[in-house]
């Protein structure tokens, strides 16, 4: 503005950005140290890790070299556990796209009878915790003969991200206009038309932001894969993780490192999809 | 089966509720695949495991197990404490968040991180942290005090605060989101006109954003509270319930009665606390479900 930058003003400035700078530091660190710490892990050298520096005085690739040839004996299935979790992240993506589009298709859209039960049933499950579910999920996957199948894991990821899915969804086709569907219809397109030709493609951007959900959903679960998986072959990477705790002589720094590696795919799909996310998710939780 | 109903029908005369019946069935069609998992996956263990619970026993041998004590205690503590610390902080690092300064936009995309990473690799790496011996923090008071720092996850209180740390740290991001477009949602008029009036930061605080987020805040706070009774890794990661067994919630209590093959007890576990968890299931869904 005209207005000269007096002394008073410029003091009061200062202290603004100070005032700003002395939150957004603290938020910095907390934010970053524990992954800052996972990093140093990961690129220093066995007996440097420990040593409590800021950078190591010798970096080194050694430890993914060693994760990324599987030569520890932690690491025998490294490739295998990691091609299970990104198997089971993009079956329970994709199954939960399909159930819960159709599922919202015939609540928002065809307005059957029963709907709205349906969807108070839905949301009903995604309050349940997840805890309380997992010693029942475990014991019908028993039951069922699945555990020890990756497709135990698939189903009941699905199970869980369903419910939200398709609230998401329905709050999302509720705004699509009716005359939309009615004058598909006059045209003599059956509900299937419609559902592919007509409302598949205008619920692209919450269909992005529901199955990069389901897909993060699977790929950090951990307890769930580990009660229903156990054997080495058909673990995902954070139980394999998680069984290098009930070792004495675990090798840290390889846990970090590999654990490292684990967290990069979510971290770079939540940013591609930031945009489809915040605007797709937060809208559910946001309104009431 | 759809070409059958659609031939019967189609014989019938035409009349106005032929277009809504093919609709109906059309409806079940499409909804039918989320009914069958929420059978299969829902309604069939949830219903096995009231069955498994039925037994009267199981709640006197429940009642007499200290650890079953201890942990309620501890569930409590933790529902209580760790979410409205949390949503404290939330509310107001939100606001901080909506500053328009190009470096405030650039730690609001890395603030996020704890949240869209995976729980195991950053929980561990923490953990580490912690370690009596080798860990940073102890490292750094040596260097500081030349004193032994204390050997945190052994003493029960500590380690249980720590994991309400790591349950904060994991979950601040996400809420923090949504109260800042909670935020974001309050006409600009307002601030602007309460500027005119020479309304301080407090109070354009206490008369503009906490009256038109408090609902928000409330709901969250709520939501975030069911989902903190099924927080299973923020515990079991670092502490494991750990030590002897005085650090369990409920969440790991029941996959512990499950490891030592006591599915009964585990399942009591639960439906003793659906008394205190079904009320607010209840409330919520009549909250969201408008």
């Amino acid at each position: 503005m005209s207005q000269p930058l007096t002394l008073r003003r410029l003091t009061r400035n200062v202290g603004t950005e100070a005032g700003l700078l002395l939150i957004g530091i603290p938020i910095l660190l907390w934010t970053l140290i524990p992954i800052y710490h996972m990093f140093l892990f990961a690129i220093s050298p066995k007996d440097a890790a420990f040593s409590g520096q800021l950078w190591p005085a010798h970096p080194t690739l050694r430890n993914f070299g060693i994760v990324f040839n599987q030569e520890h004996h932690f690491l025998y299935h490294f490739w295998l556990q990691m091609w299970n979790s990104i198997a089971i992240a993009v079956a329970t993506a994709v199954l939960t796209l399909m159930v819960a589009t159709m599922a919202a298709f015939a609540i928002s859209r065809l307005r059957m009878k029963g709907g709205r039960l349906v969807m108070n049933l839905a949301l009903f499950t995604y309050f349940i915790p997840a805890a309380f579910l997992a010693v029942p999920m475990y014991k019908t996957m028993g039951m069922y003969g699945l555990l020890n199948n990756d497709l135990a894991l698939i189903l009941a990821m699905v199970t869980i991200a369903s419910p939200y899915a398709i609230w998401i969804l329905r709050q999302a086709s509720d705004k699509l206009p009716v005359e939309l569907d009615e004058a598909a219809l006059i045209d003599g397109a059956s509900p299937w038309q419609l559902f592919r030709m007509v409302y598949i493609p205008l619920m692209v951007p919450s269909l992005i932001a529901v199955g990069t959900y389901a897909l993060l959903l699977a790929w950090n679960e951990y307890l769930y894969a580990f009660l229903l998986l156990s054997k080495e072959t058909t673990l995902t990477l954070p139980v394999a993780l998680g069984n290098f705790l009930s070792a004495d002589d675990s090798p840290w720094e390889l846990l970090m490192t590999a654990g490292f590696i684990y967290a990069l795919p979510p971290a770079a799909i939540y940013y591609a999809f930031r945009r489809y996310m915040s605007s797709g998710l937060t809208a559910g939780a946001v309104k009431g | 089966m759809t070409t059958t109903t659609i031939e019967t029908t189609a014989v019938r005369p035409p009349r106005t509720g032929f277009a809504l019946s093919q609709k109906q069935v059309w409806g079940l069609l499409f909804v039918a695949p989320y009914i069958a998992i929420f059978m299969a996956f829902v309604v069939f263990p949830v219903g096995y495991a009231f069955w498994l619970a039925r037994d009267p026993q199981l709640y006197v041998e429940l009642v007499h197990d200290p650890i079953f004590l201890r942990t309620a205690i501890n569930t409590l503590v933790f529902l209580i404490v760790a979410i409205n610390v949390k949503m404290v902080i939330a509310l107001f690092v939100s606001g901080f968040f909506t500053n328009k300064r190009w470096w405030v936009k650039i730690l609001s995309v890395l603030f996020v991180l704890p949240w869209a990473v995976p729980s195991i690799p950053t929980i561990l790496s923490m953990r580490f942290m912690l370690n009596p011996e080798w860990g940073v923090i102890n490292q750094l008071i040596f260097t500081l005090t030349t004193e032994d720092g204390p050997n945190w996850l052994n003493d029960p209180t500590l380690a249980l605060a720590l994991s309400m740390v790591v349950h904060i740290w994991k979950s601040l991001p996400f809420w923090t989101l949504i109260l800042l477009a909670g935020r974001l949602a309050i006409p600009h008029e307002l601030y602007e006109a309460a500027s005119v009036d020479g309304a301080g930061s407090w109070h354009r605080f206490a008369y503009i954003t906490w009256p038109s987020i408090s609902t928000l805040y409330v709901t969250c706070t709520l939501l975030s509270m069911i989902f903190t009774v099924g927080d299973f890794n923020s515990v079991y990661l670092l502490t494991g319930g750990g030590p002897a067994d005085l650090t369990h919630v409920l969440s790991t209590l029941g996959i512990r009665y499950l490891r030592l093959d006591q599915v009964g007890l585990a399942m009591a576990s639960i439906v003793c606390c659906l008394p205190f968890v079904l009320p607010l299931v209840f409330f919520m869904m009549k909250r969201l479900s408008k």
